[in-house]
């Protein structure tokens, strides 16, 4: 009975419709095309306007960044970033850009060499315990990160780590990102198989079909890990605010948060200043790479 | 000895969810090759190997004893069985308001993200001009929502002198700070989150894509509407997508640290309205450093994170459709 009430019931409705608006069936795809550009472009306004009211305010002196909702106006000067920039002994950005750079490189070095080493085993290799062990890969894809949070910090603790990279950069030099694994697996899954034969009649060992066949063929998948370590590394907090105890080893999201915590609102200029400087490197990366980005994303589901 | 290793830390993984795309990796007929492949492949997996054991599998182990334990760092753990367990239950108000927090966040950040990245989706997906443009911008926000500068950023939008407040002065409302309110400022990190919807976006944008037109034609031909297309066509289809965002952001949101300790200065306030279960786990062993207690309260969350994956999972069954079932 319910099944067969919905389609009469559908199409009546219709009909009135026409009434109101005569020409709606033939409504004309420019309309739509407005309304539907209208809708998307005052949706990004509103999402993206704090951002572009954040670059405003940082090119404000100190004592007009609140005073107005516009994006830029009143007066104008770069101070913010000079303050900000070369900083006291304390807040030295030029240090903190520094050392977030050096820690984002060596994290993305680790990540592309060990991850691509331990995906070109299960994706190509047969042994014992494969099934167990990547079990074990996809386990620890959805293990919150807390349980070892503790015990990681006592151990590197113990072998005197804190106040140097190696907390940071040794996990993932021991491919302990179980995500870029699964994604390169998948990845060279996908690559023909008849190339490593053809590269092994050729004399290649595993070592020489990794090198000369695999990688080259991978650059999409180094691409967006690199991207996405890149990201990660670059705006963690947690991990820095735990083993970077020294303001001299700080990275940038140490210093922005210090700056919230240490000043008030006098300065509020330099720290929109150095937050605006600290966005860039992300979005100049994404903007280079967005569409090996987004259709990477898009097809491997990373967040 | 690396056999005990892996044996130990397969039983371990058992415990924990799988995600839905896990596929046993195909063994193809290459025996008379496998025993070639065992050395060659262990000495690839040596990094990984080492990692699992030193940095996760061990790790996870010392955990679960301190979770038995008291231990401040300085002096050795002391066993106290299952005081932390019941500390926690019976006798810490504040470990209730944490969860109480978190489940809040998550109650009303995931379903909002889901459907604004759906309908975002949905709305761009008819053919529209810009398209890249479009989603490159909408996804902007997913790589530096977790970022302190745009958490700082937030914590002045929704100040009291903040944008927001100036531009509902504009129009008559008058309202104190949005961060320093304990009835709104757990919201406001409600909507950063909410903000970084851009990336759910673009993996339903992909599989709005695969959904073949005919399948709304044919549903047009049998008299069905928008709501009707929608429900019967658009939802099944796109069930698997909808069931992996969600699952993804109900693991970013348990796990959310960074937006709550900056909009609240690291205190969870005010008045725990903001203290997040991360934020009060970090707390406890870092700051307090009861580090038995921050593990036990690392167990916990593991073990709930299993249930509530696992109900999804379960429920699963029911609404999401995969295209090779019949």
């Amino acid at each position: 009975m319910t099944t067969t009430t919905p389609t009469p019931r559908a199409a009546p409705p219709r009909r009135p419709r026409r009434l109101l608006f005569g020409n709606r069936p033939t409504r004309s795809p420019l309309l739509r095309a407005l309304v539907k550009h209208s809708v998307m472009i005052i949706t990004l306004v509103l999402m993206l306007y704090p951002l572009l009211w954040m670059v405003g305010a940082s090119f404000r002196p100190d004592n007009q960044v609140f005073s107005t909702l516009g994006l830029f106006t009143g007066d104008f000067t770069t101070d913010n970033y000079r303050d900000g920039w070369t900083g006291g002994d304390q807040l030295n950005f030029s240090r903190f850009f520094f050392n977030s750079l050096t820690l984002t490189v060596l994290c993305i070095a680790g990540n592309l060499i060990s991850c691509s080493l331990t995906a070109y085993a299960f994706a190509r290799l047969d042994f014992r315990f494969k099934k167990t062990l990547f079990a074990l890969v996809i386990g620890t894809l959805l293990l919150p990160y807390h349980v070892t949070l503790v015990p990681q910090y006592i151990l590197f603790n113990q072998l005197g780590w804190v106040n140097s990279f190696l907390p940071l950069v040794v996990p993932k030099v021991m491919a302990t990102d179980a995500f870029f694994i699964f994604l390169m697996v998948q990845f060279i899954r996908a690559l023909p198989r008849s190339l490593d034969d053809a590269a092994r009649i050729d004399g290649c060992g595993h070592w020489g079909i990794f090198r000369r066949v695999i990688v080259p063929l991978s650059i999409p998948a180094f691409g967006t890990t690199a991207l996405f370590t890149f990201i990660n590394t670059w705006n963690d907090f947690l991990g820095p605010m735990l083993y970077l105890t020294e303001p001299g080893t700080w990275t940038v999201s140490q210093g922005l948060a210090s700056f919230l915590d240490a000043t008030g609102q006098s300065a509020y200029g330099s720290l929109f200043a150095m937050s605006t400087l600290s966005l860039v490197p992300v979005l100049g990366f994404f903007i280079a790479a967005q569409k090996l980005l987004v259709e990477g994303i898009a097809t491997s589901g990373l967040k | 000895m690396k056999e005990n290793v892996a044996g130990g830390a397969g039983r371990a993984a058992e415990r924990l969810p799988r995600p839905a795309t896990q596929q046993p990796i195909a063994v193809r007929g290459r025996g008379r090759r496998a025993a070639g492949d065992n050395r060659a492949a262990y000495a690839f997996l040596t990094p990984w190997l080492i990692g699992m054991a030193v940095f996760t599998i061990g790790p996870m182990l010392f955990s679960l004893y301190l979770a038995f334990t008291r231990y401040d760092l300085s002096s050795a753990p002391e066993w106290i069985g299952l005081d932390n367990f019941r500390r926690m239950f019976t006798t810490d108000p504040r470990f209730f308001d944490s969860v109480d927090v978190t489940l809040t966040y998550v109650l009303w950040s995931v379903p909002l993200l889901l459907a604004v990245s759906l309908g975002l989706a949905m709305l761009l997906n008819r053919g529209m001009r810009f398209l890249t443009g479009y989603r490159a911008l909408f996804y902007m926000p997913s790589l530096i929502g977790g970022s302190v500068a745009v958490a700082a950023l937030w914590r002045q939008i929704f100040g009291e002198e903040g944008i927001v407040n100036k531009a509902l002065a504009a129009v008559g409302i008058d309202h104190g700070s949005w961060v320093g309110d304990p009835g709104s400022a757990l919201y406001t990190i409600v909507v950063l989150q909410v903000w970084t919807f851009g990336s759910a976006m673009v993996i339903f944008l992909a599989g709005l894509r695969q959904i073949p037109q005919e399948l709304y034609d044919a549903a047009a031909v049998d008299g069905a509407g928008p709501v009707r297309r929608f429900r019967s066509v658009t939802l099944p289809m796109l069930s698997p997508l909808v069931f992996f965002n969600l699952l993804l952001s109900v693991v970013n949101a348990f796990q959310a640290f960074t937006g709550a300790y900056v909009v609240s200065n690291g205190t969870g306030g005010p008045s725990d309205s903001t203290l997040f279960y991360t934020l009060y786990l970090y707390e406890q062993g870092f700051a307090q450093l009861n580090m038995g207690y921050a593990a036990a309260m690392a167990w916990v969350l593991v073990l709930g994170l299993a249930v509530f994956t696992g109900l999804l999972f379960l429920s699963s069954r029911y609404w999401v459709h995969y295209g090779d079932e019949r």
